[in-house]
Formats: structure tokens, C-alpha cells, sequence
């Protein structure tokens, strides 16, 4: 490795950042798969295509996705929001929008019960519409609105501000009217860092599970996320069950996090900086 | 993941834009965007925190302090106190380790090598819990040599810390790096050239340099070591009184359904939450001002 630099220090800090890393991360998820390596082909494909957990994948992913779509709009219209008007209480929603990073999951997942259960602030309010949120699939969408907020706000929100006002203006001296501004001009712009946004929310609500399980009710075929059916198999002494399961989540973050990678690559290119 | 020191603008900002024909919206545009805004704020995050404290105050102070002070409760923020003292300090010497070497240096490799730093973020807590039972586990490979010696570390503290370590690993080294890289290494280049040690330059040059972003990181890190769910839930084994963290604890009393005293144990942890953002909105107030300061002395 060549180098050219006065700075000391590289090879020490290298050397136990690797270290680190590969004792703590590495090595320990290197024993998912050495784990699922027992397993044959075939039933590996049995634990991971059995019914119930098949029904998990369904509701897990589909729910993150609807999670990250309603975060995506919102999230876009509060960042927004949050960025071209003033309106009283915007330092508090500001600093706010980061609840759901500091707040613990499980404290997030007892909350949300509480509000919407039938006896709840706003379950007794949508209930007898015949609206039933906490311990149905609904309830387990709004915990990963809830994990997946911030995301979006906070990837859109600095693009968002870095967007050069002269732009508009030019747009505008030209004739369009604020709408058409609005979507060809400053939606294109935003769009990767909305992607990105919506990515990070979906791959944080995929592996999800502190403030779900709480409101989800954990209805057998019915309201059980992924993760809880890992939890079930450990708890049933069924190691290589649950570490199937788990192969399956982790292939499912990689992929993710590739991706991810690359929606940021893209967004730092449209936005003109190298990050 | 929770992204790096961001410099908020001022009130006059979006003025700007207000008072500008050009990119201001017409006053029904601006508040239905407000207010849906507002609502969505109001259902997701404001009525959430607030429901903690007022279930936990629900049947009055003495029973929200009786439910704090019970063993069981206190032996839990014990451990959980325990976790983070051993995790942040852990991930704090290994994020400015990580960060000098991939800001400061140029070597193959370096965004696979943050790729690989991310990686706990992107695993299901659950799934880290899981990997430490794996290796650690009665039925593992190193279990055998563990029970041999007497040692236990899953369904104990030791997997508890382990976990928390995990979970939190990305925390100080994610938001170094980024700060770290855009100081670049003049400054310290000048200090060695000038005949200062390594540790001489790293202590009064790079330390005072990135202080705002390494408690930045710090304080994120504590705040999910406190309160990790999944991870810690999955190697603890749920012995009350012994390896029960906060988290747990508020679990285990919640599906005994005392509710009240679930909420009284959650709005400490829901306190630790708001603390770290007042903490997090006073650094990004720093660092903004710090940022006008540089503008306006090169100017």
C-alpha cells in the first residue's frame, strides 16, 4: 500500500479497525450461513416455503413497502414543509422528526398499542367506524410508518435546502406556472434522494421488530412478521429453523444495502456533490 | 444511517422562499400542506410520546415512583446502564480508529470497507441477536468450551453487552468519517511537519477538529444501546432480576399486563430520548454557527 503520507498511525488504525470489525460483524454473521450449511437443499426449502412463514415474508414485506410508499408522500410533503415555510412549532416538529431514532423500539411499540387499541385516544375514535388497527396487519403497517419517518424527511430535507433558488426563478421567467415548476424542475431534482429515503424506510421496516410486535396482535398466518417467526423457532430449541429464516433476511439486507449504496452514489451525482 | 450533522437553516430561509413570487405557493397550497403535515406529525410522533407519560402518570406519582424503584426495575436500568458503559466506549475507540484510517489515508478497498461498517445497520436485530446465540449457544462450537470453564455468555450479561455492541457498531465511525474526509489532512499534516507526535497531532488537532460530530455519534450510540429490543431480547433469556434490561423489563411487566408501570419504566427510557435530541439539536446549533463563522471570516 502506498503511502505517500506524513500522517502516522495507518497501519495501527487500520489494523484494529479490521480486527473489530471482523470479530464483532464478521466472523459472528459468517456463522448464519456456516449454520444453514448443515441444512440440505431440501430442507432448507422446507423451513423457508412452509405456509406460516411464507404468509410472514407477505406481510413483512408488504407491509414495509406500503410503509415506505406513505412515508415517502408524507415524508416529502414534511420536509417540504419544513424547508420553504414558517409556521409556529417548526423548531420542535424539526427536532422531532428524529423521535423515532433515539426512541426505543419497545417504547415505540407500547405507545402505538395504546393509542390505537380499541380503548385507545384514536382506536376509540376509528373503531366504531369499523376500522380496527392494533392487533391486525394495519397495526403492524403503522409501527413501520412510524420506524421509517425519519428516513425520508431526512434525506429529502438537506437536498431540498441545497436546491439553488435561481433555478425557480428561471423556470418561472420563462413562463411555467409554479406546478409545472414543481414537477419538472424541482421533482426530478429530488427524486433519487426520495428513493433513497424510501429504500432506507423499506430495509429498516424489513428487520423491524421491537415496536411491531406489540401492536401486531401475532396472529398465526395473520399478523406475524419475519423476524418473530426466528424468534418462535429459537424459542422452540429449533436452531437451524431459525437460522434458515435468518439466511433468507440477511441475503434480503444485502441485496438492500447494495442497493441502497448505489441510489446514494446516484443522488450524490444528480445533486453535483462527492460525498 | 441517522445521517451526519446537519446544518438546519434559519427562519429567514424559508422566508426567503415566501416572499418570493417565483417560488412561493399560493396561501391554501401552503397550509393544506402545513396542516397535513402537521396532522401526520401530530399521529406519528407527538400523540406516541405523549401517551408514555400520561399512561405512566395514570394511577398518580406514588405509583409511577413505586414502579421505578422496584427491584426488579432497578437491577434492569442497572444492566442497561452496564451495556452502554461497555458498548459506546468500545465503538467510540473503534469509530475514530476506523475514521482516521479511511479519512486520512488512501488504500484499496475503502468504500467496501464502509460498506462492511454499515452492515449492522442493515441487520435485523433480531438476526444479531441470533448470531452470538449461534456461537455461543449450549449446542455451538465454542458453547462446549464455555461450559467447560464456567463461563456463560449467552442467556447472560456477557451476550447482552455482545448484542448491544452489534447493534450499535456504526454509530461513531459513520458520522467520523464523512467529517473527517471533508477537514482532509493539511492540518495535520502542518502539525508533524512542525515536529508534533502522532498522538500529540491526534489529540490537539484532529480531536478539537471533529468534537461536535464524535459526541453527535456518541450520543446516538448510547441512545440505541439503551434501548435495543430485538437483539438483546434474543440472548438474554428474560431472567428477572439478572439479565433483564429496561426494554425487557417494560415487556415482561407490560404482558403481565401492569400497564401503568410498564409506561412509568418506558417514559424513562421515552426522557433518555428527548434528551438526546435537545443534546443533538445543540450541536447542530453549534456546528451552524461555527459554519457562519467560516463564512463570514472569508468573506
Amino acid at each position: 500500500m502506498s503511502n505517500r503520507n506524513a500522517l502516522p498511525g495507518f497501519n495501527l488504525s487500520l489494523g484494529y479497525t479490521l480486527t473489530w470489525l471482523s470479530l464483532i460483524v464478521l466472523i459472528p454473521l459468517s456463522a448464519v450461513f456456516i449454520k444453514a450449511a448443515e441444512l440440505s437443499l431440501e430442507q432448507f426449502w422446507v423451513v423457508v416455503t412452509s405456509p406460516r412463514v411464507v404468509a410472514s415474508y407477505k406481510l413483512t414485506f408488504g407491509a414495509s413497502l406500503a410503509a415506505a410508499a406513505i412515508n415517502a408522500v408524507f415524508g416529502l410533503l414534511l420536509a417540504w414543509s419544513l424547508v420553504r415555510y414558517t409556521f409556529p412549532g417548526k423548531k420542535i416538529v424539526d427536532s422531532l422528526v428524529d423521535l423515532p431514532f433515539a426512541l426505543p423500539t419497545a417504547v415505540a411499540g407500547i405507545a402505538l398499542t395504546a393509542l390505537w387499541a380499541g380503548n385507545g385516544w384514536i382506536g376509540s375514535i376509528v373503531e366504531p367506524l369499523g376500522i380496527k388497527v392494533a392487533f391486525t396487519p394495519l397495526g403492524v403497517l403503522l409501527a413501520l410508518v412510524f420506524i421509517g419517518l425519519p428516513f425520508v424527511v431526512r434525506t429529502v430535507q438537506p437536498v431540498l435546502e441545497d436546491l439553488e433558488v435561481e433555478i425557480e426563478e428561471a423556470a418561472s421567467s420563462l413562463g411555467a406556472n409554479r406546478w409545472q415548476t414543481i414537477r419538472q424542475v424541482i421533482f426530478p431534482t429530488l427524486f433519487p434522494a426520495l428513493l433513497t429515503g424510501f429504500a432506507l424506510s423499506f430495509a429498516r421496516a424489513v428487520g423491524e421488530y421491537g415496536s411491531v410486535i406489540f401492536i401486531a396482535g401475532n396472529i398465526p398466518m395473520v399478523s406475524e412478521i419475519t423476524p418473530l417467526m426466528i424468534i418462535s423457532k429459537l424459542e422452540q430449541y429449533d436452531y437451524r429453523g431459525a437460522t434458515a429464516i435468518a439466511t433468507v433476511m440477511l441475503v434480503v439486507s444485502f441485496v438492500l444495502l447494495i442497493a441502497i449504496n448505489s441510489l446514494q452514489a446516484w443522488t450524490a451525482k444528480r445533486t453535483g456533490k462527492s460525498k | 444511517m441517522a445521517g451526519a450533522i446537519s446544518l438546519h437553516l434559519t427562519q429567514a430561509h424559508a422566508e426567503r422562499y415566501e416572499n418570493n413570487p417565483a417560488t412561493r405557493e399560493s396561501a391554501w397550497v401552503k397550509w393544506t400542506i402545513i396542516g397535513i403535515s402537521l396532522t401526520f406529525f401530530t399521529l406519528f410522533l407527538l400523540l406516541p410520546l405523549i401517551v408514555v407519560f400520561y399512561e405512566g402518570l395514570r394511577k398518580g406519582w406514588d405509583a409511577y415512583v413505586a414502579a421505578l424503584v422496584e427491584p426488579d426495575a432497578l437491577s434492569a436500568v442497572r444492566l442497561t446502564l452496564t451495556a452502554a458503559l461497555i458498548a459506546v466506549p468500545l465503538n467510540l475507540v473503534f469509530g475514530v480508529a476506523a475514521a482516521w484510517a479511511i479519512a486520512k489515508f488512501d488504500f484499496p478497498g475503502k468504500s467496501f470497507l464502509i460498506t462492511l461498517i454499515d452492515l449492522p445497520f442493515s441487520v435485523s436485530p433480531v438476526v444479531a441477536g441470533l448470531i452470538y446465540v449461534l456461537i455461543f449457544g449450549r449446542t455451538s462450537w465454542l458453547g462446549p468450551w464455555f461450559i467447560d470453564h464456567d463461563m456463560k455468555v449467552v442467556f447472560a450479561v456477557p451476550g447482552i453487552v455482545l448484542a448491544t455492541i452489534f447493534v450499535t457498531f456504526p454509530f461513531v465511525a459513520r458520522e467520523l468519517i464523512p467529517l473527517m474526509e471533508a477537514q482532509g489532512k493539511d492540518e495535520e499534516e502542518a502539525s508533524t511537519v512542525l515536529g508534533a507526535s502522532g498522538w500529540q497531532t491526534f489529540w490537539h488537532v484532529t480531536i478539537p477538529n471533529v468534537k461536535w460530530g464524535l459526541l453527535y455519534g456518541v450520543i446516538l450510540c448510547n441512545a440505541r444501546a439503551m434501548g435495543e429490543f430485538g437483539a438483546v431480547s434474543v440472548v438474554s433469556g428474560h431472567i428477572r432480576g439478572e439479565t433483564n434490561t429496561m426494554p425487557l423489563h417494560i415487556e415482561i411487566i407490560y404482558s403481565e399486563y401492569k400497564f401503568a408501570a410498564a409506561f412509568a419504566v418506558a417514559s424513562l427510557l421515552a426522557i433518555l430520548a428527548l434528551l438526546t435530541l435537545v443534546i443533538k439539536s445543540f450541536i447542530e446549533w453549534r456546528a451552524g454557527l461555527a459554519a457562519k463563522e467560516e463564512v463570514e471570516s472569508s468573506a
